[in-house]
């Protein structure tokens, strides 16, 4: 310890930072794996109750050890390059996907000072981040050398640009309602119990994120970039081994982030839900604010997995028509609302 | 009216959360999974498994020969060749069911005048080797022989059914 303190102190203080700054980055991703790993796990089990079975359960206890069993089986298995695809690409794509997944994290507030970056322009970042993920589908599609994962990345990206402007229009509404772009401004701006987060004054706004971040993420019911009985797997045919298990990390990667971001900007964050009541508040105040997060987010995952084992996937023509034609001119209406209870100064929520 | 009513009904998703509520439900149902190696599914009596050839009580093959199973198999998969023993009764030398080619349709079970060839129960068998899937005669009486009194319950189970 004696060694270590010494080692540490005779550093420049620019490299302390860098070092510092680096073993935050693990303690945030390190457990965003094991998450995803066990989530992967959760859907199984889920799905699978949701339809009378039970679900993987032979590997370890319960099936505990499935997931590492995947990903050992996945890391065994042969990156198969196809003949006339650009390598380069090819091999990129799925680290394009991944990235923006995991750097999203850098400005999310776990806790009223628990941030990494703790920036202005937070919600700005994450929404440039959350769109450069597509360009990995995109470069994937086209890389491959394939009909059917080129047909894949078409679908997505139109889908994605489409859902992209309606959930930017959400998320303008939360700003306009916050009053700021920073993150953990906009949690504080929740402040309150249950009823005065902003998923009850901006309703139709949280429904159209919460659906349009389905949509963003690829997910059922709007999953025709994979599309499996239409065009096989769409954009990740071609991919196997690793390159096909770090596709499939960043999908559930990005799955987390939406959830956890739904639960920031419209269910409170960190706040307690009982928060100034009169006599659940004083009880449930001792509660640390990351708890709180979490469960908010598991709701929101649970969500993802219980529309998967709900929808059929929805027809192509019926996602640009409900992106469109529905969510845009609902939020747009919605944002034109709350710019005049902001304005006002409405009870209850913006006075 | 009805567009109005259809239009809110759509925007305000009501079928889709009817539709998470019956899945929401089934959450909770009991499974219905059936833990395969510790657990197995009932078996009819009529199962047509693995086959078998079978003896009478004093230790006598039942086939005679008769090649009437040999000539129903939709799928060519049985080749008999006869010949008379010693003491001339007709019985054969080669019996032979190719299970690849098999389709376990029973029809040589339905065939058979004696009840020597039957399909068991047994559907837990696997091949590790070519060839291992021709059943030839020895296999097949052996097969029969360890598993008598299973099958002389099934074909008593089944035949007031007949």
């Amino acid at each position: 310890m004696e060694l270590f303190n010494s080692l540490w102190g005779a550093l420049p203080s620019e490299l302390q930072y860098l070092v510092w700054t680096l073993v935050k980055i693990v303690a945030i991703v390190l457990p965003l794996m094991l998450i995803v790993a066990y989530y992967t796990y959760a859907e199984r089990k889920i799905i699978g109750y949701m339809q009378v079975r039970i679900g993987p359960n032979r590997v370890g206890p319960k099936g505990w050890l499935q997931p590492i069993a995947d990903a050992v089986k996945l890391m065994f298995k042969e990156i198969v390059l196809p003949t006339k695809a650009n390598k380069l690409l090819f091999v990129i794509a799925p680290a394009i996907t991944l990235g923006p997944a995991l750097a999203a994290w850098a400005v999310f507030p776990f806790d009223e000072e628990l941030v990494l970056a703790d920036i202005n322009a937070g919600l700005l970042y994450i929404l440039a981040l959350t769109s450069v993920g597509v360009y990995g589908v995109i470069i994937a599609g086209w890389a491959s050398n394939s009909k059917y994962a080129f047909l894949g990345a078409l679908r997505s990206a139109a889908q994605i640009v489409s859902y992209e402007i309606a959930m930017g229009f959400a998320l303008v509404g939360v700003l306009v309602a916050a009053g700021s772009l920073n993150l953990g401004d906009i949690v504080k701006a929740q402040q309150g119990g249950l009823f005065s987060w902003f998923w009850l004054p901006l309703l139709p706004l949280f429904g159209v994120y919460l659906i349009s971040g389905v949509a963003e993420t690829n997910r059922a019911p709007f999953d025709v970039a994979e599309g499996e009985s239409e065009i096989v797997a769409g954009f990740h045919v071609e991919y196997s081994g690793m390159v096909f298990a770090v596709f499939f990390l960043a999908e559930y990667a990005n799955m987390i982030l939406i959830s956890a971001l739904t639960a920031l900007m419209f269910m409170g964050g960190w706040l307690s839900p009982f928060h100034g009541w009169p006599l659940l508040g004083p009880l449930f105040d001792w509660v640390p604010g990351f708890f709180w997060l979490v469960i908010k987010t598991a709701f929101f995952m649970f969500l993802f997995l219980w529309f998967r084992a709900t929808f059929p996937r929805y027809r192509y023509d019926q996602i640009m028509r409900l992106g469109w034609k529905v969510f845009i001119p609902i939020t747009i209406v919605w944002i034109a609302v709350v710019g005049l209870a902001v304005v006002y100064q409405m009870p209850w929520w913006f006075d | 009216m009805k567009v109005l009513r259809n239009y809110l009904k759509s925007l305000f998703l009501l079928e889709l959360f009817r539709g998470l509520s019956v899945t929401g439900r089934y959450l909770f149902r009991k499974k219905f999974t059936v833990m395969y190696p510790e657990e197995k599914a009932p078996v009819s009596p009529r199962f047509r498994g693995l086959h078998a050839l079978r003896r009478y009580p004093n230790g006598e093959e039942r086939c005679i020969a008769c090649k009437l199973c040999e000539a129903t198999c939709p799928a060519l998969a049985i080749t008999i060749e006869a010949e008379p023993r010693e003491d001339g009764s007709r019985r054969t030398t080669r019996y032979d069911i190719d299970l690849f080619k098999c389709i376990y349709c029973g029809y040589c079970q339905e065939a058979c005048p004696v009840d020597a060839i039957v399909e068991t129960r047994i559907y837990e068998y696997h091949f590790e080797n070519r060839g291992e899937n021709i059943m030839t005669k020895e296999k097949l009486l052996a097969v029969g022989d360890k598993h008598e009194a299973q099958i002389a319950a099934d074909i008593e189970a089944q035949a007031k059914y007949r």
